[in-house]
């Protein structure tokens, strides 16, 4: 056949110019904003003292010292000269790559501002965030697992917080191990309901998802109320403890910050590389991305779109169950009524943000556990911002992704639809 | 010869439509049977059986003198049975290896997907049948043309030796579809057998050893090209005589009332669908815009009729600049649509025949006064209507969405020519409907030409676009290609054009 096409042919990446000038007055506003509110309001001789070995670290490396006016005006300068570019000429595809690292600069620039005259613990922070980025990141995850077999999953939260639950009561119980297998099956069978509801009767999956939501509030609430909060030896499930990866945890300030926590840390690096092998190199990824993607075609080749899709979603359940126990068996070690406060709506964030991907999902995680970790830490610096509003930035930071400042990614297709077969 | 395939007494039953009804065929070894029917007389259903998707209520199945029971696709694909479906089944994000190994994927040890084996394998099939395609291209980057061979690839990689293709030239240039054939027939050399699926009477008389034609769910008969013609297929199919060509006079083209200036258009994907198109429609002649379906005519017509806006250039209807105006305006100055999607753009499905009627008209006098619908006044124009453009319906206050098509259709063009109009855009104004509806829909359109209504007619349909049109523009990749008489152009010239191809010296 003679190579005719009939489509016209896409610009491979396609920046609409309101976008390209959108983007270039955001770097233009970052840099004022760097120079005019950073730099301006410290005097001329401050200077920014960065510590690089977390607290209780015995890994040790000397303190990161320099002069914070000149950083600044530095930082302010190279935003102002991409945003210059980016109104003039335009970055195109890498559009996106440019604005992280405007972003980066605006987060480093805000930093030596709020820690000028005094210090600040990095590595500390990092620490934090890798920690904090843990059930966002397998929240995501658990929703990868759902919407790429094409089923929306919101009661992440809801599994999360009965995982959560289960954990602590048989934590205390029996012991830990026992504790997280619990919370693993308690979210399976969330999951299965889930399932039920949204393969099986075709209800709508924001619906079956926010029922979901609600019943695990309620009845972890009420039981806890009733039983955990009054009988203390229900409620002290232990928790796993660090260690420290041999070797590794040596290297200075990296290894304090990566290679020296519980294992729920360890866990979501392993699962970010087990799920990528498993969904875009074994044949079960192939099949249930297809099932999201386009179900009737997976069914026109003998794949069985209803079975795919509940193993899937279950196994969706098993992540937000695993990644409720870190509530308690990785971090605090009792429960607390909704001590998920909304980690798995920001985990299902950042699923979008990581374009339904695992790696995408850690580096979105990432970022939100990095504002989490900020906000927490700028409350103890003297910054000139109510304490309040510092808890916001993880949401902020959530919706402004969300909103669209980075692009849109590409979902699955046939998320949120049932399947009919004739 | 022997039977490779035979369907025993076939009867489905949807709710309310008796899909199929005992109906019995049979395919030989190397033989292309062609299926013939209009749309909705049950064809893809019959083979959806056959294919394990649905369960037939009657009848049974043999493949090579075996008798089948397929209770899914895998069935049949064990049995050697492949299907292309009508509507292609492929996930467009994945690549061309990927959705050919899809169910039956090579693995390596350790259950790792094997993508190069598949690829090479898929090298492999594209010589043997001449079927080139690039083993790492994602579907959503390919033409239809080169997805249609994915598809073929898809059932060859699964060892099927009956291919059923289900309406595989209605996404096609004339070109693509003569390439098509030099496929099938090389296919049914090496031994495989075909069901041809059409509603093209030309189609089944160059291609098919035999024809089987539907109507209604029944099997009519089954003859071969040597001893029918196509008035006798279409009468056939169709169940009376009809008409195969329109009767119509000489254009007398008056003014000029719509001109087109250099406008280009964005898709909604904000890429370039109209790329510098100019031309002009006058008073009294039907200018056909023909061309594969997605080369930019969605576009052009949104934009001439306000639901977007070019980016470049300049709309003029009767003087009136319109570049930017909205639909309500343009309808209006005296433009009516009809819409390519009638379902979602054209009528309000839940919505009676009575207010579809007037859905564009419903705050004009005599419909409404001082915003107050004057419902007796809408109920006695939508049963004049009903009577003068024959719409089947229990009456008027019945929903659009219980019509058939071909009826949805007619209230459409009912209430687009039951007002003072200059100028008639049609988009696909017959796609999927009965023979008898297209008949009617054309003679109405002529009429309106003749009553001395500029007429744009854009359709995928070449033979609908030849039949009406009194110029003909060609549209490729966005661009008006050329601008041809309908009386001295040819089909091959056009399906030419429609490929990209410009004739030297034009
Ligand atoms: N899934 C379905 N549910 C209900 N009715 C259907 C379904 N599929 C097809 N039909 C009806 O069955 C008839 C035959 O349809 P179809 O086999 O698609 O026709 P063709 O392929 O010949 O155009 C039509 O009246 C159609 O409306
Ligand atoms: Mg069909």
């Amino acid at each position: 056949m003679a190579q005719t096409t009939s489509t016209i042919l896409r610009p491979a990446d396609y920046i609409s110019p309101t976008r390209r000038t959108v983007m270039g007055a955001v770097f233009l506003v970052m840099a004022l904003c760097i120079w005019l509110i950073f730099s301006l309001s410290i005097v001329t001789d401050a200077k920014t003292t960065f510590v690089l070995v977390p607290g209780g670290s015995k890994v040790l490396i000397a303190d990161l010292v320099f002069m914070s006016k000149p950083v600044l005006d530095i930082l302010a300068f190279i935003c102002a000269a991409l945003g210059v570019y980016q109104l003039a000429k335009g970055f195109g595809r890498y559009t996106n790559t440019i604005l992280g690292v405007v972003a980066a600069f605006f987060i480093v620039a805000f930093l030596t501002w709020g820690s000028s005259g005094t210090s600040l613990n990095l590595a500390g922070l990092l620490k934090v965030a890798v920690v904090r980025a843990v059930p966002l990141t397998l929240g995501a995850f658990s929703g990868i697992f759902c919407e790429r077999a094409g089923v929306f999953n919101i009661a992440i939260e809801g599994m999360m917080l009965m995982a959560a639950f289960s954990s602590a009561l048989f934590g205390s119980l029996v012991n830990p191990f026992f504790g997280l297998l619990t919370a693993v099956i308690s979210g399976v069978l969330l999951a299965y309901v889930l399932a039920v509801l949204s393969i099986k009767y075709k209800v709508n999956q924001i619906i079956s998802g926010t029922v979901i939501n609600i019943f695990a509030t309620g009845i972890t609430s009420f039981l806890s109320a009733k039983f955990l909060q009054k009988y203390s030896a229900l409620n002290d499930s232990g928790r796993f403890g660090t260690w420290d990866v041999p070797g590794l945890s040596q290297i200075p300030f990296i290894g304090p910050v990566f290679f020296s926590h519980n294992m729920f840390i360890y866990a979501m690096f392993i699962f970010t590389i087990l799920l990528t092998i498993l969904f875009f190199y074994t044949r079960w990824g192939l099949r249930t991305r297809a099932v999201g993607e386009h179900p009737k075609a997976a069914d026109t080749l003998g794949i069985n779109v209803i079975k795919t899709r509940y193993i899937s979603v279950m196994l969706g359940g098993a992540m937000a169950g695993f990644a409720g126990a870190y509530f308690v068996l990785g971090s605090v070690g009792r429960f607390d009524e909704v001590m998920t406060a909304g980690r798995g709506f920001v985990g299902l964030a950042a699923m979008i943000f990581g374009n339904w991907n695992p790696i995408g999902a850690l580096g979105a995680g990432m970022l939100f556990g990095f504002a989490d970790s900020l906000a927490s830490k700028l409350a103890i610096l003297k910054v000139p911002i109510p304490n309040k509003f510092l808890e916001m930035a993880p949401y902020l930071v959530t919706m402004i992704v969300l909103a669209g400042v980075v692009g849109r990614g590409q979902p699955p297709a046939a998320g949120g639809q049932p399947y009919e077969k004739e | 010869m022997e039977s490779v395939l035979e369907l025993r007494g076939i009867t489905k039953r949807f709710p309310g439509v008796l899909a199929n009804d005992q109906i019995s065929i049979d395919l030989r070894k190397g033989e292309i049977h062609a299926l013939l029917g209009e749309n909705g007389a049950g064809k893809t259903t019959l083979m959806n059986i056959l294919y394990g998707l649905y369960k037939p209520d009657e009848g049974e199945i043999v493949v090579k003198g075996q008798k089948l029971d397929v209770s899914s696709p895998r069935d049949a694909i064990n049995a050697g049975v492949g299907m292309v479906h009508q509507h292609f089944m492929l996930v467009p994000v994945f690549t061309v290896t990927e959705n050919v190994m899809l169910g039956d994927e090579y693995l390596l040890p350790g259950g790792f997907l094997d993508r190069k084996k598949a690829a090479r394998r898929i090298m492999e099939i594209s010589e043997q049948y001449n079927l080139a395609v690039e083993p790492g291209a994602f579907i959503r980057d390919l033409p239809v043309g080169i997805q249609q061979r994915v598809e073929i690839i898809k059932l060859l990689f699964r060892n099927a030796d009956i291919l059923i293709l289900d309406e595989p030239t209605a996404v096609l240039t004339p070109r693509e579809v003569d390439e098509l054939f030099k496929i099938m027939q090389k296919l049914v050399e090496q031994g495989k057998s075909i069901i041809f699926i059409t509603h093209k009477l030309r189609e089944v008389m160059e291609f098919a050893d035999r024809i089987t034609v539907i109507r209604g769910g029944k099997v009519v008969g089954t003859t071969t090209p040597g001893v029918t013609n196509q008035v006798q297929l279409a009468s056939m199919m169709v169940g009376r005589q009809i008409e195969l060509n329109i009767k119509k006079d000489l254009a007398k083209p008056g003014e000029v009332v719509l001109e087109v200036n250099d406008i280009k258009v964005l898709n909604a994907r904000h890429q370039i669908a109209v790329d510098h198109v100019s031309f002009e429609v006058r008073a009294g002649e039907v200018l056909g815009i023909a061309g594969v379906q997605g080369n930019g005519q969605t576009e052009l017509v949104r934009a001439l009729t306000g639901l977007t806006h070019p980016v470049n250039g300049k709309i003029s209807l009767l003087g009136s600049n319109i570049t930017h105006a909205n639909a309500k305006k343009i309808k209006e100055l005296g433009t009516a649509h009809i819409p390519e999607d009638r379902q979602k753009d054209g009528l309000v499905l839940p919505y009676s025949i009575e207010d579809n009627l007037i859905l564009n008209t419903w705050y004009e006098s005599p419909y409404a006064k001082r915003h107050i619908l004057q419902r007796d006044v809408i109920l006695d124009h939508a049963n004049s209507l009903v009577e003068k453009f024959d719409i089947r319906t229990p009456n008027a206050l019945t929903a659009t969405s219980s019509l058939s098509g071909g009826n949805q259709q007619k209230v459409i063009v009912a209430r687009e020519f039951s007002r003072p109009i200059r100028m008639l855009v049609a988009s696909q104004p017959t796609r999927g409907l009965d023979v008898g509806s297209i008949e009617y829909i054309h003679q109405r359109i002529i009429e309106k030409r003749d009553q001395g209504c500029a007429v744009l007619l854009v359709s995928t349909e070449l033979d609908e676009v030849m039949q009406l049109s009194d110029r003909i523009a060609v549209m490729y990749r966005g661009q008006i290609l050329a601008v041809v008489d309908a009386k001295t152009t040819t089909r091959e010239e056009i399906g030419l054009l429609m490929a990209g191809v410009v004739p030297a010296g034009s």
